[in-house]
């Protein structure tokens, strides 16, 4: 397996801040790897930076060998690589399918593809039968899972997830992992963001751990689990695996 | 799978709209010449509101100097025709041109220096008052005391777009048919999606891959271009134009009301929105002369445009809408209770 994404001494300052501090990992395809951290360990910045909502101060990003760091939004998502965000952002007055079928429209202009292909994401994700439902009506592990239909639209080759667990019931959550697991048995390849430890632990291939900005680990989950490192930073005295 | 789901609304309203257009059509054959004069405005202004409308209602950008628009649109079609004997037609696609050009431009300097939202607005204002001026102070284009088409024989020219009061009716109720057709096959294509992706959060549709930055740009020029079609159109109507009447902050406030009243991004709210509000702001202004107060029409705009805002905040048409779904098939009679008596 070849790395999808590399990402290569990532740092960016916001003023005196160092948000994300010369952190290095990389993704191999069709697998799920998880970005944990207590917060403000930087996830989310790290994330920003991979999708081209924000600037790098320095390092690079390489997708499929070619440099994106720096690349606005739009062409990053082009690309291959769509996110959601952690905040869900439903349009207003759209059907659940025709927020799906928005993403399409970067690789095609026909409506019609573009229905076909948002039923499918939102079949993926187990939304298909609320297709014509007012996005307003959906509860929130729908709308969660409407973001991630959302994303899929666009054809990504990896896909970025914010936090899509949180706030959800185990029960859930439980559902979300399936669906994240058959994705990437469709081949995608998925970056999670995610505080959930158990869930992470569950799902993820390899966990990326970041602390302050740094990355203090990386690895499978039982040894990221066993790292003291982890342990004292992170999960605490009570987390026991 | 159900993907045609739509078919019986959609068919509704298109039986609606050709029902409307038809009786319109009526209107210009049986009204009086009065009825003719204003409708004509009406249906002009429904034209450009339905562009400035395309712009905010869909693209989710506001402009409040469309104004700048209408009257190079306006000043095109007068200059190449009353300077040079050019057909109005030739004169309306040089001003569509120019304007949106001048609509692309602009949107690119202020997006790329990051000039949004209400600051794009403001900025639109400032183009609009800029256009004026100059145009004031243009001999060339007449100055302040503006142009004057030949007067009209009389006899209906389709080529050189004259003819009397009714030929002018039909002219602009082919552009407004125009306008909510084009308004309508815009937003069910794929720039309707991306637009109204783009309006309701410019960084969520980013990250879905819209090119918001050069969809803003086209929302802008498309919606200059058309918008000084309707103001070449409304010059040869006036039969004269002045660079404070065309160009003037009441001309960007008459065409966004209609859009305002009637119901933003909506493809007939515009019209609606311009049926309440012309012929009001006519009235209004005869009866203001009458009684020696002018400026009355103005004061009845802005209680007018309280009272929906107040009302109905989506505009009247959304309105009706929504009152004609909420009849039940079959009339029913509510029986009212007799109060209880609190003891």
């Amino acid at each position: 397996m070849t790395n999808l994404l590399e990402v290569r001494n990532l740092t960016r300052s916001f003023g005196g801040l160092i948000a994300v501090n010369d952190v290095s990992f990389s993704l191999r395809g069709g697998r799920i790897t998880a970005l944990i951290g207590p917060n403000g360990a930087g996830k989310t910045t790290c994330f920003n930076l991979v999708a081209g909502a924000l600037r790098t101060t320095s390092g690079q990003v390489f997708f499929e060998g070619r440099a994106i760091e720096n690349r606005r939004p739009e062409d990053v998502c082009r690309m291959g690589i769509a996110r959601t965000f952690q905040i869900v952002r439903p349009m207003r007055d759209m059907t659940v399918l025709e927020n799906a079928m928005v993403g399409a429209f970067s690789w095609t202009t026909s409506v019609n593809d573009a229905r076909d292909i948002a039923y499918d994401s939102l079949e993926s994700v187990g939304l298909a039968n609320k297709a014509h439902a007012k996005t307003d009506q959906l509860t929130l592990p729908d709308r969660k899972m409407l973001e991630t239909a959302k994303a899929l639209s666009t054809r990504p080759k990896l896909l970025l997830l914010d936090e899509v667990m949180a706030g959800l019931r185990p029960t859930e959550a439980a559902g979300v992992v399936r669906v994240l697991q058959k994705l990437t048995e469709n081949g995608l390849t998925i970056l999670l963001v995610e505080h959930v430890m158990r869930i992470v632990m569950e799902v993820a291939s390899t966990v990326v751990v970041l602390h302050h900005g740094a990355k203090i680990a990386e690895g499978s989950p039982a040894d990221v689990v066993a790292d003291s490192k982890v342990l004292e930073s992170y999960l605490g005295a009570g987390f026991h695996a | 799978m159900p993907k045609k789901f739509n078919e019986a609304t959609d068919q509704k309203r298109w039986i609606a709209g050709a029902g409307v257009f038809v009786i319109l059509a009526l209107v210009g054959f049986l009204s009086n010449s009065y009825v003719i004069s204003l409708m004509t405005i009406v249906l002009l202004f429904t034209f450009m509101g339905q562009s400035w409308n395309l712009m905010l209602g869909i693209g989710g950008q506001l402009s409040i100097g469309h104004s700048l628009f209408v009257g190079l649109g306006a000043y095109s079609v007068a200059v190449l025709n009353i300077k040079y004997g050019i057909s109005p037609w030739i004169g309306l696609v040089v001003g569509l041109t120019i304007a949106g050009f001048v609509g692309a431009l602009l949107a690119w300097l202020s997006f790329r220096f990051e000039v949004r939202g209400i600051y794009f607005a403001l900025l639109t204002i400032a183009a609009a008052e800029f256009a004026r001026i100059m145009f004031s102070g243009w001999e060339f284009v007449g100055g302040m005391q503006g142009m004057f088409f030949q007067a009209p024989t009389g006899k209906t020219d389709i080529l050189m777009l004259r003819g009397d009061a009714r030929f002018y009716y039909f002219v602009a109720l082919g552009v407004a048919a125009i306008g909510v057709l084009g308004t309508e096959l815009i937003s069910r294509s794929y720039l309707g999606y991306v637009w109204r992706a783009m309006r309701d959060d410019d960084e969520a549709a980013r990250a879905l891959g819209v090119r918001t930055f050069r969809h803003k740009i086209i929302v802008i020029s498309i919606s200059a271009g058309s918008a000084a079609v309707g103001g070449g159109i409304l010059a040869l109507v006036q039969g004269s134009i002045f660079p404070d009447s065309i160009m003037g902050m009441g001309i960007s406030v008459d065409v966004l009301i209609g859009p305002v009243v009637g119901g933003l991004g909506t493809a007939f709210g515009p019209f609606v929105g311009s049926l309440a509000a012309i012929p009001l702001n006519h009235t209004m202004s005869a009866i203001g002369d009458s009684l020696g107060i002018p400026g009355l029409n103005n004061i009845a705009y802005g209680i007018i445009l309280i009272l929906v805002v107040w009302v109905l905040p989506d505009g009247i048409w959304p309105a009706i809408v929504r009152l004609y779904r909420s009849i039940p098939p079959l009339p029913r009679l509510k029986i009212s209770q007799p109060r209880k008596v609190e003891e």
